[in-house]
């Protein structure tokens, strides 16, 4: 099995079919934590991918590094934080040409918004392949406040910005690269259920 | 016909209100006593004198009270109104398509005048008088979108059509039943109607996205479709949905026939000509249940569909926690009697 398996939901929410191999082309690949071994899984599969690649990888206390270097991409680089690696990650979209594959794999969040980045700068959604790696949390943004809390575990949660209690919707914007957290005591202010562990 | 515009609010005091006219001409949504969603979709042509299916942009005695309520939600959060760079073209046909209707179904109202690229438009309920380039935003005071957008009733939204799919890349939407056009933006036709239950087992968005993408200029289409409303609230979007959420609870069995509104959104398809984009405008109409059931044959409906509604509805458009107090109200005014085909009184 290519990375988690997620109950059926809702045609807007996301489905990460897994990465599969667009052969010898010129390829961004980024792998957070354990989205490392959906890359080396990709070169066992097909060595040549990694001819043209430029691997991001972000450890995330992960240990996956030398082992990915030794897959022998194009270009190699470590960074702490996807924050960190987005500079890089935005001149190398930026610098793609037509038919440049993109590989993603980690969690959810990570995915959502190197996707969103991918999208604003032009890539094709269909040169995209994504892999799910890692815990079930979800980023999410806030309707009312509209700012985006990250790594979100629990349903509800509170807003990281605004305060409010937020029930997690599996309305999924790719623009934003987020689920969408709406006001679980709107209609009862202060009635709040107790929080649930957000499953896959 | 000459309109005098309702002094009203749809906020706060809620001093919204239908006159006879305008109850009569209300566009009831159900031509039988129960519903289910469909492809109900019909051409958009001139349709009974004075109905609100008369002209392709129906104005009405609530027209200056919802722009003015327009602005307010814009000043408050300008995010209610937005394009996608690509769309900027879909924004001037959609200003010439509402300017060119307006002026020819409205000559008392609205007026027109071309030379050229240099036009000249005149709103008199609204006081505007605006000459500009066409095609040039900076001779307007906001993008064409917005412009138009704010002298027009209804929520509208600008698909871009490519891949065989329409795409939500722009709107200016303040009267929304619970959707966030911020959220949606750039979302296509079956994400941004991910949340709706059934339809999409029953086929209904793979038929109508067929259908809307070969909508022909010159041959626009529309819809009605409904939900229900606590208190002539505009603004019931999931932004604001803290603030307007508590009234949904103040509905008692004394007050359900005042604060309870049907709310029916008259949607209409238009491709645009020199974008190849299409307008949604979705217009929304108010009307609370005791007006409602003045018309003895929208009562006795009113009630058939409410009480056999599948809950999955009742609770996606919101007003499951209220159904009963609903039903039991419009259960008065249904003494069994047959009623007769079509939407319109009898
Ligand atoms: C391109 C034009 C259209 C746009 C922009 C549009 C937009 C929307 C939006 C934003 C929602 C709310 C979804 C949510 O977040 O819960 C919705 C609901 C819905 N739409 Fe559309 N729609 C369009 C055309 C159609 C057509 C042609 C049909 C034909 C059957 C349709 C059927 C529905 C239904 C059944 C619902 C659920 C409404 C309810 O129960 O209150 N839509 N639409």
């Amino acid at each position: 099995m290519a990375g988690t398996a997620f109950t059926p939901s809702i045609l807007s929410r996301p489905v990460y079919a897994g990465l599969v191999s667009r052969g010898a082309t010129p390829a961004i690949m980024l792998a957070e934590g354990e989205g490392a071994l959906a890359l080396m899984a990709l070169a066992d599969h097909d060595p040549a991918v990694m001819g043209h690649a430029h691997i991001i990888h972000i450890p995330a206390g992960t240990g996956h590094g030398a082992a990915l270097q030794a897959l022998g991409p194009a270009m190699y680089h470590e960074g702490p934080t996807l924050p960190a690696v987005l500079p890089r990650l935005r001149k190398a979209l930026g610098d793609a040409h037509m038919g440049t594959a993109l590989y993603i794999a980690g969690t959810e969040g990570v995915i959502g918004q190197v996707t969103a980045e991918a999208l604003a700068a032009g890539v094709a959604a269909g040169a995209i392949s994504t892999e799910h790696h890692g815990g079930a949390a979800r980023r999410m943004q806030c309707v009312h406040c509209k700012g985006i809390t990250e790594d979100v575990v629990t349903d509800p949660f509170i807003c990281s910005h605004c305060g409010l209690s937020l029930f997690v919707r599996d309305h999924f914007s790719r623009r934003l690269g987020a689920f969408q957290g709406v006001c679980v005591d709107a209609e009862t202010p202060g009635q709040i259920p107790a929080m649930q562990e957000i499953r896959p | 016909m000459t309109l005098r515009f309702n002094d009203e609010t749809f906020r706060g005091d809620y001093t919204y209100h239908n006159s006879a006219a305008a109850v009569r001409r209300f566009p009831f949504p159900f031509d039988q006593d129960s519903y289910m969603y469909s492809v109900n979709i019909e051409p958009h042509r001139p349709t009974r004198a004075g109905s609100v299916f008369e002209h392709r942009f129906d104005v009405d005695e609530h027209y200056v009270a919802e722009m003015q309520d327009r602005a307010i939600t814009l000043a408050d959060d300008p995010l209610r109104c937005q394009s996608l760079p690509h769309m900027e073209l879909a924004g001037w046909d959609f200003l010439e398509l509402v300017m060119v209707c307006k002026s020819e179904d409205y000559p008392d109202m609205f007026t027109l005048h071309r030379d050229g690229d240099r036009w000249h438009w005149i709103n008199r309920p609204l006081g505007i008088d605006q000459r500009f380039t066409f095609m040039d935003t900076s001779t307007l005071p906001c993008g064409p979108l917005e412009y138009i957008g704010r002298q027009t009733q209804g929520d509208h939204a600008l698909l871009d059509q490519r891949e065989g799919n329409l795409w939500m890349d722009a709107g200016i939407v303040t009267s929304q039943a619970d959707w966030s056009l911020d959220f949606n933006i750039g979302m296509n036709f079956f994400e941004w109607h991910a949340p709706v239950p059934k339809a999409h087992e029953l086929g209904i968005f793979q038929r109508a996205l067929k259908f809307l993408t070969n909508v022909q200029q010159g041959k626009p289409s529309r819809r009605l479709n409904w939900t229900m409303t606590v208190n002539p609230r505009l603004d019931t979007s999931p932004e604001n949905y803290h603030k307007w959420g508590p009234e949904k609870r103040t509905i008692t069995p004394e007050n359900v026939g005042a604060k309870q509104y049907l709310r029916v959104e008259l949607q209409s398809f238009y491709r645009l000509p020199r974008s190849n984009a299409l307008v949604f405008p979705i217009r929304c109409y108010l009307i609370s249940l005791e007006d409602l059931v003045t018309v003895p044959k929208w009562g006795r409906r009113f009630h058939r569909v409410l009480r056999d509604l599948p809950d999955e509805l009742a609770e996606y458009k919101g007003f499951a926690v209220n159904r009963s107090m609903i039903v039991d109200y419009l259960a008065r005014f249904d003494d069994g009697a047959e009623t007769s085909a079509g939407i319109f009184p009898d």
